[in-house]
């Protein structure tokens, strides 16, 4: 998992049927000093994330859990909302 | 999922069974801006996406193969499951 910045949205009228009704997201990828990292990419939302807020991305298999586990077409979920940027603790 | 702009596609007689009557596109990943990076892989269809399209591609096996063949199980680890219209950067 990785924390990310949501930085944009993407509309798709035409998609997979078991995507209907799911949120897809920009995000950028972050450091753990929150700094980006990497090219943004496309996540989908399992948890009612909006734009500019800091959340944590699951990838693999294990991103389709949060919904439909054998028919959802993902492999970058967004699990978790993270409070805000001071949140983030490192020792 | 990766973003990504269709610049063609491959045809293959001799393949695995399994990707019998799919259609293998050859795409080009690109940034949320549009620019076009180094990145460019063949993703199996699932939305019947043409050249020239922004697609989202899932690079995972079991989604790939059950969007693409509507089975999981399949050799393979690319799908495009979406047609972008919009991208909204803020």
């Amino acid at each position: 998992m990785q924390i990310a910045r949501v930085i944009g949205t993407v509309v798709a009228s035409v998609k997979n049927a078991k995507l209907e009704g799911r949120k897809f997201l920009i995000v950028q990828t972050l450091d753990a000093d929150l700094k980006a990292k990497g090219t943004p990419t496309v996540a989908l939302d399992a948890v009612g994330a909006g734009v500019g807020e800091l959340v944590f991305w699951c990838r693999g298999k294990e991103a389709s859990f949060p919904f439909k586990r054998d028919e959802t077409p993902t492999d970058c979920t967004i699990v978790g909302i993270i409070d805000s940027d001071s949140h983030v603790f490192q020792k | 999922m990766l973003l990504a702009k269709v610049i063609g596609n491959v045809v293959a007689t001799q393949k695995n069974q399994r990707y019998e009557g799919t259609r293998a596109m050859l795409c080009r990943q690109i940034t949320p801006a549009g620019e076009e990076m180094d990145y460019t892989c063949i993703a199996l269809d699932s939305v019947s996406a043409g050249e020239g399209d922004i697609v989202l591609i899932a690079q995972e096996g079991w989604s790939a193969s059950t969007a693409a063949t509507g089975k999981p199980g399949a050799a393979i680890d690319s799908a495009i499951v979406g047609v972008v219209d919009q991208i909204d950067l803020f």
